[in-house]
């Protein structure tokens, strides 16, 4: 019974976005043409959901494919397979590796409408005028290239953008609040010796070297200079701390995929872990107390963007731009925001959200009703509030980005070994 | 008409010749080429190279995971051996009919009906903290706390791989096993062996050929599998299969051609020793 009145919420939701995008009215000069066209997406699961090809096809007429693949994976094909996509949905730190290759070609910001509206994180690096910068590959630091071909990055904004920004996100720790039973406020608990065999960390290098960061700093045994670019010293402390701590069976498994990551923590094989947002969420749904835990060292964010293959012209890039503006133009938006990601454009997508799901997402309020995901399921009940709080509060206390640093061939072999040891 | 004769032996073996080569040598070359070659993040250096053997050789971490493939290898085989053995003598000495015998043996395959990813994966909640067997367990009152080390260790590794593998035995063992003439295992018993005499003195040596195609099997499936380990491990553990499969995901080629070429001498050594102690061929 309650499931048909959700169903009924969706399809209402659905309508009520259609009606709005179609009031918006998009060019159909070549209108005809355009049906023809086929653009190929690849990119990590978060962004790449059918309900945008499907939507894409309503709103703008041509075919989107879309293929989901890890983030290795991800980097892998837009390094060396260039002919086997149109557009590439990458995190910025894939962005850093994979454009001195030449397989993306830059974007024209002139092009772009909502350009002016873009979140100042992806711009200069500043969520307001008054934040501080974060470490690592923060966004704007690969964001721009000097001009048409370049391959190297710009300093500062300039006319030809690297990735448009789609969606991001404050990640944390995930913890089973009803296992543990007190309070968690610091990345140190990782290793606390109390969760022996109940921890877990993510098996993607790039990322995990982060989190690792994250904790040895916490606990006070590294002093970085910047987690994002770490010496070889700092990266040989920190796996000396993680080897020994997996050599004294701290962690239960490291994840991989996020169902795996979902799996681990609703079993409860792990009560603490490394975690992205959607995957608590996952967990909350089968009725497993999980929280997105805040943290007082801040966050370790993620952004993404969509990049244009350097094979791209005439009438299919014309089509592309046509994407990324109706891409940025709100429905999207709104459609990751209620999944609890970011849009890069967050005032766009207002317009298609309900005033209670900015509220909760956004702006950090206790939710007035249940708030469901863009497929239906219930995520939160009435007077329950978002872990972390408002936009402002969680991306505010970004510490640092998902990064590539310099000496990353060895701290990838030094993964390697972590792992095999 | 001699030579007539000789070109149409070349043109009977072309084809196999041609798949081999275009299937088989030629990447393998690659592989080995490409191993002294160096990589960065988005491109391959073409230039000789023999610092991927150098890392590979200098790292304790390697040797270390080379030592556990080869015990991974070697506790699937006597495992899957002990119990391919018994399955494929009960169905090939107790069951009478012909009939039965084949619809058994049909049994025995029945779960390889599933991909092997799933039957891997469907031990993962059976074994957890929190899964049927330890609740099980306690519930029987035979443990207080949950066993931690039923998965994401050694032993649910093994278990996989035994799980999965066992039926490579059953198989060559049990075909081998149906050629023995029974007339032989007739004279054992009027010359006075027990049971189990003519089982170690008769059956046992006949059945060489079968084992040894079995032992193959297993050996070359464990030491080339990663995905069995990094699932049942929870990605704590490593075999060579693994390193490996690192080694793509970061974009490290050469250093995973390195490896993989290092495996494959150590597979082809490993099997050169077991041919030593039966010719296959000739038993066949």
């Amino acid at each position: 019974m309650s499931k048909m009145r959700y169903s009924r919420r969706a399809v209402l939701k659905g309508g009520a976005a259609a009606a709005a995008a179609s009031a918006i009215p998009a060019p159909m000069v070549w209108a005809q043409e355009i049906k023809d066209i086929t653009l190929r997406q690849f990119g990590t699961g978060v962004s790449n959901l059918n309900d945008v090809g499907q939507k894409v096809k309503e709103d703008l007429g041509f075919t989107l494919e879309m293929t989901a693949l890890d983030s290795d994976s991800v980097t892998q094909r837009a390094a060396t397979q260039p002919d086997s996509f149109d557009i590439a949905d990458i995190e910025y730190w894939i962005c850093k590796k994979v454009w001195p290759t030449g397989n993306l070609q830059a974007m024209d910001v002139s092009k772009i409408k909502n350009y002016d509206k873009i979140v100042g994180i992806f711009k200069d690096g500043r969520l307001t005028p008054e934040s501080t910068l974060a470490q690592g590959t923060a966004p704007h630091t690969v964001g721009f290239v000097e001009g048409e071909g370049s391959k190297t990055f710009a300093t500062e904004q300039t006319n030809w953008m690297t990735l448009i920004p789609t969606i991001y996100n404050a990640d944390t720790l995930g913890i089973r609040p009803d296992l543990i039973g007190r309070p968690i406020e610091t990345w140190a608990e990782l290793l606390n010796p109390e969760f022996k065999g109940k921890a877990s960390l993510l098996d993607i290098s790039s990322i995990g070297i982060m989190d690792m960061a994250m904790v040895c700093e916490a606990m006070g045994e590294v002093q970085y200079g910047d987690k994002g670019n770490m010496t070889r010293e700092e990266i040989d402390k920190t796996f000396a701390i993680f080897t020994e701590a997996k050599k004294n069976g701290q962690f239960r498994a490291f994840w991989k995929t996020f169902d795996e990551s979902v799996n681990l923590m609703a079993s409860g094989e792990v009560v603490i872990q490394s975690m992205w947002s959607p995957a608590i969420t996952a967990v909350k749904s089968r009725g497993i107390p999980c929280v997105y835990q805040p943290l007082k060292e801040g966050y370790r964010s993620w952004g993404g963007g969509i990049g244009l293959s350097a094979n791209l012209s005439g009438m299919a890039l014309d089509a592309a731009y046509e994407y990324i503006n109706w891409y940025l133009s709100g429905w999207v938006g709104g459609y990751l925001m209620r999944q609890g990601y970011y849009s890069a454009v967050p005032e766009t997508s207002k317009e298609f959200m309900t005033e209670n799901e900015w509220g909760y997402w956004f702006e950090g309020k206790p939710a007035t009703d249940i708030i469901t995901s863009p497929t239906g399921d219930t995520l939160a009940q009435a007077g329950e509030t978002r872990d972390g709080g408002s936009f402002y509060d969680r991306m505010g206390h970004v510490a640092c980005w998902n990064a590539v640093m310099d000496e990353n061939q060895y701290m990838v072999r030094k993964w390697n070994e972590f792992i095999a040891s | 008409m001699l030579k007539n004769r000789h070109i149409q032996g070349w043109l009977q073996a072309s084809p196999l010749t041609l798949i081999l080569i275009g299937f088989l040598i030629l990447p393998i070359i690659t592989i080995v080429v490409v191993s002294f070659w160096q990589a960065t993040e988005f491109s391959i250096i073409p230039a000789f190279s023999l610092e991927n053997y150098q890392f590979l050789f200098g790292s304790p971490v390697t040797y270390k995971v080379f030592f556990a493939t080869f015990k991974y290898a070697l506790i699937t085989w006597a495992m899957t051996l002990a119990i391919g053995f018994t399955v494929a003598y009960y169905l090939a000495f107790h069951i009478r009919s012909q009939t039965m015998q084949i619809a058994l043996f049909l049994l025995c395959t029945i779960p390889f009906w599933t991909s092997n990813i799933i039957r891997m994966i469907s031990w993962i909640p059976f074994l957890g903290r929190n899964g049927i067997a330890n609740s099980a367990l306690q519930s029987w009152g035979i443990i207080d706390q949950p066993l931690e080390w039923l998965l994401y260790s050694d032993f649910s590794v093994i278990l996989a791989f035994v799980h999965l593998y066992t039926l490579f035995m059953v198989v060559p063992i049990f075909n081998t096993m149906t050629r023995i003439d029974h007339s032989l295992i007739e004279a054992a018993r009027d010359n006075g062996a027990s049971g189990f005499q003519t089982l170690i003195h008769v059956i046992f040596p006949l059945t060489k050929p079968g084992i040894m195609i079995g032992t193959i099997f297993v050996l070359t499936l464990v030491m080339g599998d990663f995905i069995t380990v990094r699932f049942m491990s929870g990605s704590q553990k490593a075999n060579v299969g693994r390193l490996i499969s690192n080694d793509i995901a970061l974009l490290q080629y050469p250093s995973a051609a390195a490896t993989a070429v290092i495996l494959l001498i150590t597979v082809l050594i490993v099997i050169g020793i077991l041919l030593r102690f039966v010719d296959i061929r000739k038993e066949l």
